[in-house]
């Protein structure tokens, strides 16, 4: 048999998300953020809710978000994407919104805007990518960088005593009220990325039902940023992330697990 | 049917909002302008027009919530007061650069910093040179009565709409807290999002229905996008000046001297021009009720008639620089103007034109003096 008799339609197992565009991803080869944009697209696409959908993209590595999601989108400033989210979904209440964004993004320059989007129980969905570093910008430390992670501007690691823990901001979030869905989750093997998309379902799902705020923390890798191969970089996320931070569930149903 | 009421500038304005057929007001309170968010939370104008009302977290959370809303194409407005105002001017730029529709008001008070609750005009340079980064300008429209705070918020939306741009209504303490009457407006339908989607689903991130994906942003890494975006702005703004340019002349035509002021200055003014009247001194006012577009031309043409022009703000001498690069030194400009909160009153403005223009004669060949506070 030859290759070009095996590809038919009726033999195809995978093909490419219909909501993706045909632009090549600007991310670095390895990174999770391609499947991560993949999982969101594919739900919204499962649901039928793309003419119902507007997202918003964040100011990080992800800003070009609309060039690959084939959706209605608005680009926020740094930080602000919980609030244009809020004005968005406020003055649509029926539509399903959603905010993608980094950790600087959400856990930094945007931890007011976070919060309190969390804590009025915006019906919107947030999806956090938290790969502990600033990616754009050249791998400088984020709020989320470990200790003694080395960065550009953490280069002899990042040191507790002077700049701080590593924000969990997650588990902060999951104890607002407002929040109804809180998991936290990874893309970097095919078993994950089945729970990360049936968590952005789920996230979704919680929308339509207007339960209010859904929250899914994917912790990423940034092989470029760690200065790592791909599978080196996810090696050390298993053995360094995951401890820190654990995944899993947090917040279902409006309730702490 | 049109209705006479007793309102403070604040108010008026807030009722005006809901009867524009505002979609949704995004603010955060600050003297002294929390009277609009807190005559509009009593209206329930959820009730009424079904507008929604949302105090932020913070000035920078609600320009934000105006952005967001903005880009789907609703009818969105802010407000706040100087400091606040400084907040906003990151969003305030995403809008002008995202070529949004938006209207924002500043209840001026005094600076720099915390500086006084009490009235200012010493936002003008903010307002008018941009406040935000990057190449842009707002359409700035001026009120001086309690009947244009409630006017200029439909006006102000027409033009939002006309050039998909922001819109600063920059009013002052004193107008935002005096009671005048006021003629509110009819209410106006807020309009369906069937039929927001048949204006704006050109643009506006509806939701992708029968249609191309729309993007709202201000990023552009090409440089030659990103140059035709600033170009396509500076069109809008050479097209404001040249449609929707609006100043007020009053008692022009034999003036021998003439006062700019715009704002709480002007109506102050206008009363330092029936003194003077009194007097036997040909007094003239110029007000421009938009201070982007600049009444640049009418300036230029009154300083061939006047002797000498005094440009009247409660602050230390900015509009004054516009009004010396529209007379291109003709006849000399000065300045007057009270700060901290200080009101100047008509007799002051008065004063300070004898002393800094009258006194000193038909000096239009002589070399225009610093401009000094008195």
């Amino acid at each position: 048999m030859e290759i070009l008799d095996i590809i038919k339609p009726e033999n195809q197992v995978f093909c490419k998300t219909k909501l993706m565009t045909d632009t090549t991803l600007s991310y670095c080869p390895g990174c999770g953020h391609g499947t991560a944009h993949n999982l969101t697209m594919e739900v919204i696409d499962e649901m039928g809710i793309v003419e119902d959908t507007i997202g918003v993209a964040p100011v990080g590595c992800s800003v070009l978000a609309y060039d690959f999601m084939n959706i209605d989108m608005t680009q926020a400033a740094h930080g602000r994407a919980p609030a244009v989210a809020t004005g968005i979904a406020r003055t649509w209440p029926e539509k399903y919104v959603f905010t993608y964004q980094g950790d600087g993004d959400l856990a930094a320059i945007g931890t007011a805007e976070t919060i309190h989007a969390c804590n009025r129980g915006e019906n919107i969905v947030i999806i956090f990518i938290n790969n502990g570093i600033y990616g754009m910008t050249g791998g400088q430390m984020a709020p989320t960088t470990l200790e003694g992670m080395h960065t550009s501007t953490s280069p002899y690691g990042r040191d507790i005593e002077n700049m701080g823990s590593p924000l969990k901001i997650t588990e902060l979030i999951a104890n607002l009220p407002g929040v109804y869905y809180v998991t936290r989750q990874s893309v970097h093997t095919h078993k994950h990325v089945r729970k990360a998309k049936k968590a952005i379902r789920n996230a979704f799902e919680n929308t339509r039902l207007k339960k209010g705020l859904s929250f899914v923390e994917i912790v990423s890798n940034c092989n470029s940023g760690w200065k790592m191969t791909p599978n080196e970089s996810n090696i050390w996320m298993e053995e360094h992330m995951f401890p820190y931070f654990p995944l899993g569930d947090i917040k279902v149903n409006g309730k702490l697990k | 049917m049109a209705e006479l009421k007793l309102m403070k500038g604040n108010e008026a304005l807030a009722e005006a909002a809901i009867r524009a057929g505002v979609d949704a007001y995004f603010g955060y309170p600050i003297t002294p302008q929390s009277e609009v968010i807190e005559y509009l939370m009593a209206e329930r104008p959820e009730k009424r027009t079904g507008m929604v009302v949302l105090q932020a977290e913070s000035e920078v959370a609600a320009i934000n919530m105006v952005y967001g809303a903005a880009s789907t194409g609703k009818k969105v407005m802010t407000s706040s007061s100087s400091p606040g105002i400084s907040l906003k001017q990151e969003g305030i730029s995403y809008i002008a650069g995202a070529e949004l529709p938006a209207v924002i008001v500043n209840v001026v008070r005094g600076g720099p910093g915390l500086g006084t609750i009490q009235p200012s005009q010493a936002d003008y340079f903010q307002s008018v040179k941009g406040g935000g980064h990057g190449d842009y300008k707002l359409y700035v429209l001026a009120p001086a009565s309690v009947q244009e705070m409630s006017d200029f918020v439909a006006d102000a939306f027409d033009i939002a709409f006309k050039y998909r741009a922001p819109v600063l209504i920059l009013s002052d303490g004193l107008i935002g807290q005096m009671m005048e009457k006021v003629v509110l407006r009819d209410q106006i339908e807020r309009i369906t999002d069937e039929d927001l989607i048949k204006n704006q689903g050109s643009w506006a991130t509806t939701g992708k229905k029968d249609r191309h994906r729309n993007i709202i942003t201000s990023l552009d890494l090409q440089s030659e996008k990103m140059e035709a975006r600033v170009h396509r702005l500076q069109k809008k703004y050479k097209q404001m000046e040249l449609e929707d340019l609006r100043y007020e002349t009053i008692q022009c035509d034999d003036a021998d001297y003439l006062i700019v002021a715009y704002g709480s200055s002007a109506r102050i003014s206008q009363k330092a021009v029936e003194l003077a009247r009194n007097k036997g001194i040909k007094l003239g006012l110029l007000r421009p009720i938009t201070l982007f577009p600049f009444p640049k031309k009418q300036l230029f043409d009154l300083a061939d008639q006047v002797k000498g022009i005094l440009s009247v703000e409660l602050n230390s001498g900015q509009m004054v620089e516009d009004v010396k690069l529209a007379v291109e030194h003709k006849v000399p400009v000065e300045h007057f103007g009270r700060t901290g909160g200080i009101i100047h009153t008509p007799e002051e403005v008065l004063e300070a034109l004898e002393q800094k223009i009258i006194k000193h004669g038909d000096f239009r060949h002589h070399k225009t003096r610093e401009s000094s506070i008195l």
